[in-house]
């Protein structure tokens, strides 16, 4: 019944949703510095009702709600995490554009990171190895001249 | 009757593309050079047949035929003959044309142009490229025909989403979709490679040309859609992270490693295996991009198609485009022969590095942009992935790439000395200091430390690159006349790198000053009212009513003045488009070379006599563009370097005296 619900406000918010003038000036917060914190917070939370919006670019109702909702809780005195924590309570992780660190977003977080030492230790391991061709080590057969100075050298430890 | 012929045109096309890749196969397997000529002719001729269907098209859009179904669905009689055009490429089935047109384009160009290719190398491209037609023109057939009649045809149509009739959206596909396409020949060129079993430095400069274009046109394509964005929808961000544009960021990134890989197999004939995997990697993501945003999959603001038959075909042309040349790949690709070596500390070595950096970037978008759609396809729970993630997780690579970028053009192949290359950057460096220090000054805490950050990068990247041409032509050194003639004998390929990293520099200047300080005023204002942003003041003169082609509009005139001198007149529109009943804002800026005055017109308040302004002031905004437009013309620039103009050389006999050993893969 939730997801029907949600099809159904997706269905209805998609035209709207379209040249999006989200913030309304009646919500603006007198305080320049609690306004600047609150936007901050809005570019953190989803709009759930769109596609991939924040809440401070989307013009859905529903994101006023929480436009409002937001300010509310920091004119109460709320730090920013308690804010955060107040919304996430309501509605889940899935409200918050950097989804925090937990088991289905492991791959997520650790992901890049994970690229990232494997690139450099296949990089690494390639280099290594391609030094090993460059000292012609066990690979490329000697040629006469090398052959010549390598028993003259072993000539010279006896 | 001419929308049949275009259908037929088209039919034809896809047994065309048959010939072009059946027969010269067998013929390259089998040295039958009649066999493998084939190929030439049938290009040209596909390209012929797809250019009378989408000439086809266009006529039937042109003098808006409502007896056909794409033309009711995305036209009207009274729709401007700009937006008729490129209303054709602005829908679903559309845009399919316009890629396979311009997929036989470059189809045709290497059979055109490629007289010096080795005639099996020849016909194996065009083979690879005629099979991707055959694929594409299946898709178009039986699951997108734009010449499908309606009976009765309606009056009038349906009119094109007013979003998409816009200057810079009309001609933002072709771009983008050149630059898709135009990796494709670097796939086809990967997979005949792979076929023939040999990579050598002539093939790196006949791949590279075409790598350059396609690079070039898919810069031009990403920084118009940022563009498009940040006037149309109406609150001036120019990136949102939105799935449909990590579609194109992914293969321009992917496409950025393969640029710096080929020129180390071109120059060191080393990391061959790499860049195919490259090639094919990129040319995937290309594919992946066509499927994310055409199946619908994601349905945001530019994907418009909703049919899940298109999005598994296309899932397939994927898993056979990817699956096949990885197969080949992990066939062929041990057996090619290892080229030059050199040390960590080279020329090579910083490429090695900016495609590791590149390739975890374009990991990071990847991860970002699919495992969400994984999770929620396999019912695992439901997470947004958003700007804030990409922010902590793409800056971090960046930044150190940027940094990179600036000193491995110092490196000499080979063997390099570190020291010595940063000694001589010293100017960038005082000018990177220097950088922070003013912006520090000036915004005296202002913003976010991560700006200076990237204030000093740009500056580094900007001098830096410039600092390296003026050493490379010993600006200062000698004389100004002897400097001068150094600069114009320099090979034009050196003029295009320093041009595309200097350019970065200014657009990461673009993207940090107007993320770090910009300001705005958001209120209800009557006419009369006045509003004060960044120093200037706005006066709202009035609003008139205006009438468009297909819209009605209304338009408000503001008088933007600063410490009493007049600065500009804007007038921003509220549009209502009758036929979609949709409203864009046609935002109003005025450009100022560091920064833009923006402002855009709202819905009006409950009683009618005011409306919601918001009035931003973006600094340093434009150079983000201009930084883009400055990266695509240096690629053109070392696309004109006469090695290109002039032709390959004569392949060498003896490949490589290494011995049979195989390339290791720099990174899995």
């Amino acid at each position: 019944m939730k997801r029907l619900l949600l099809a159904v406000l997706l269905a209805l918010s998609a035209p709207a949703a379209i040249p999006a003038l989200a913030v309304q000036p009646d919500e603006v917060l007198p305080d320049p510095a609690l306004e600047s914190r609150a936007r901050a917070i809005s570019q953190e939370l989803r709009c759930l009702v769109c596609q991939n919006q924040s809440i401070d670019d989307s013009n859905a109702p529903l994101a006023r709600d929480l436009r409002l909702l937001v300010r509310d809780r920091l004119k109460a005195g709320d730090s920013d995490d308690k804010v955060m924590e107040f919304v996430t309570d309501r509605y889940g992780d899935y409200v918050l554009l950097r989804p925090p660190f937990k088991a289905t977003t492991l791959v997520l977080w650790i992901g890049p990171f994970a690229v990232l030492l494997l690139g450099a230790a296949g990089t690494f391991l390639f280099l290594r190895g391609r030094r090993g061709v460059a000292a012609g080590a066990d690979t490329a057969p000697l040629s006469a001249d090398e052959r010549r100075r390598l028993d003259a050298l072993l000539r010279k430890d006896d | 009757m001419i929308p049949e012929l275009g259908h037929y045109a088209l039919v034809l096309a896809l047994f065309v593309a048959l010939v072009q890749s059946v027969p010269p196969l067998v013929g390259a397997a089998t040295r039958n050079g009649a066999w493998m000529n084939v190929a030439v002719p049938a290009a040209i001729a596909q390209m012929l047949l797809v250019l009378i269907a989408y000439g086809a098209l266009t006529w039937a859009h042109v003098v808006s035929d409502f007896s056909v179904l794409n033309v009711v669905q995305n036209s009207h009689s009274a729709k401007p003959m700009l937006y008729k055009v490129s209303g054709v490429w602005g829908n679903h089935e559309g845009s399919m044309m316009l890629w396979i047109v311009m997929l036989t384009i470059f189809g045709a160009a290497v059979a055109l142009f490629g007289r010096n290719l080795p005639p099996t190398l020849k016909a194996r491209v065009l083979a690879v490229q005629g099979l991707i037609g055959v694929g594409f023109l299946l898709f178009i057939l039986i699951t997108s025909n734009p010449f499908i009649r309606v009976v009765p045809a309606p009056l009038d149509g349906n009119d094109l989403n007013p979003l998409l009739q816009d200057p810079g959206l009309a001609f933002h596909p072709p771009f983008l979709y050149a630059g898709y396409v135009g990796f494709s020949m670097a796939f086809s060129f990967a997979v005949a490679a792979l076929i023939e079993g040999r990579v050598d430095p002539a093939w790196a400069r006949w791949v590279r040309p075409w790598t350059l274009a396609a690079w070039s046109t898919l810069t031009m394509g990403i920084a118009m859609g940022s563009w498009w964005a940040y006037y149309e929808l109406g609150w001036g961000g120019w990136w949102y992270w939105d799935p449909v544009e990590n579609a194109s960021f992914m293969p321009w990134l992917a496409g950025t490693a393969l640029l710096h890989s080929a020129i180390v197999v071109e120059k060191r004939d080393a990391l061959k295996s790499w860049t195919i995997l490259l090639a094919i990697v990129t040319f995937s993501l290309s594919l992946m991009g066509t499927f994310l945003v055409r199946s619908g999959i994601l349905t945001s603001v530019h994907a418009f198609a909703v049919d899940p038959r298109r999005g598994i075909f296309i899932l397939v042309l994927l898993a056979v485009a990817t699956g096949g040349s990885l197969l080949l790949y992990s066939l062929r690709a041990p057996t090619l022969k290892a080229g030059g070596l050199f040390a960590p500390i080279s020329r090579e070595g910083a490429l090695v590095l900016n495609n590791l950096l590149l390739s975890t970037a374009t990991a990071t978008v990847f991860i970002g942009t699919l495992y969400p759609l994984f999770l929620d396809i396999m019912k695992l729970g439901k997470v947004s992935v958003g700007a804030p993630f990409f922010n902590a997780t793409f800056v971090p690579v960046a930044i150190p790439m940027v940094i990179a970028m600036v000193v491995g053009p110092y490196l000499s192949w080979k063997r390099a000395d570190l020291g010595a290359a940063l000694s001589r950057l010293w100017v960038a460096g005082v000018a990177v200091v220097a950088a922070v220090a003013v912006t520090a000054y000036v915004k005296a805490g202002g913003g976010p430390l991560l700006a200076l950050v990237g204030i000093g990068l740009a500056a580094w990247a900007f001098v830096g690159s410039l600092v390296e041409f003026a050493d490379r032509i010993a600006l200062f050194r000698t004389s100004f006349r002897n400097s001068w003639n150094r600069a114009v004998h320099l090979p034009r390929s050196a003029w295009g790198m320093t041009i595309a990293h200097a350019c970065l520099g200014l657009s990461i200047l673009g993207m940090t000053g107007t993320s770090a300080w910009q300001t705005e005023s958001i209120s209800a204002m009557k006419p009369g009212d006045r509003a004060n942003v960044a120093g200037y003041e706005f006066q709202f003169d009035s609003v008139g009513l205006v009438d468009g082609p297909n819209f009605k509009a209304e338009r408000g005139i503001f008088t933007v003045t600063k410490d009493g001198q007049r600065v500009a007149t804007l007038e921003p529109e509220r549009r209502s488009y009758s036929t979609t009943r949709m409203t864009t804002t046609e935002s109003a800026i005025h450009t100022t070379v560091f920064s833009d005055l923006y402002v855009a017109l709202g819905d009006p308040t409950q009683n009618g006599t005011a409306w919601i302004v918001r009035i931003y002031h973006h600094p340093l905004v434009p150079w983000i563009w201009f930084g883009g437009v400055g990266m695509m013309l240096g690629g053109l620039v070392s696309l004109t370097d006469r090695r290109f103009r002039i032709g390959a050389p004569e392949r060498r006999r003896a490949a490589g005296k290494t011995g049979g050993k195989s390339a290791p893969l720099p990174a899995e």
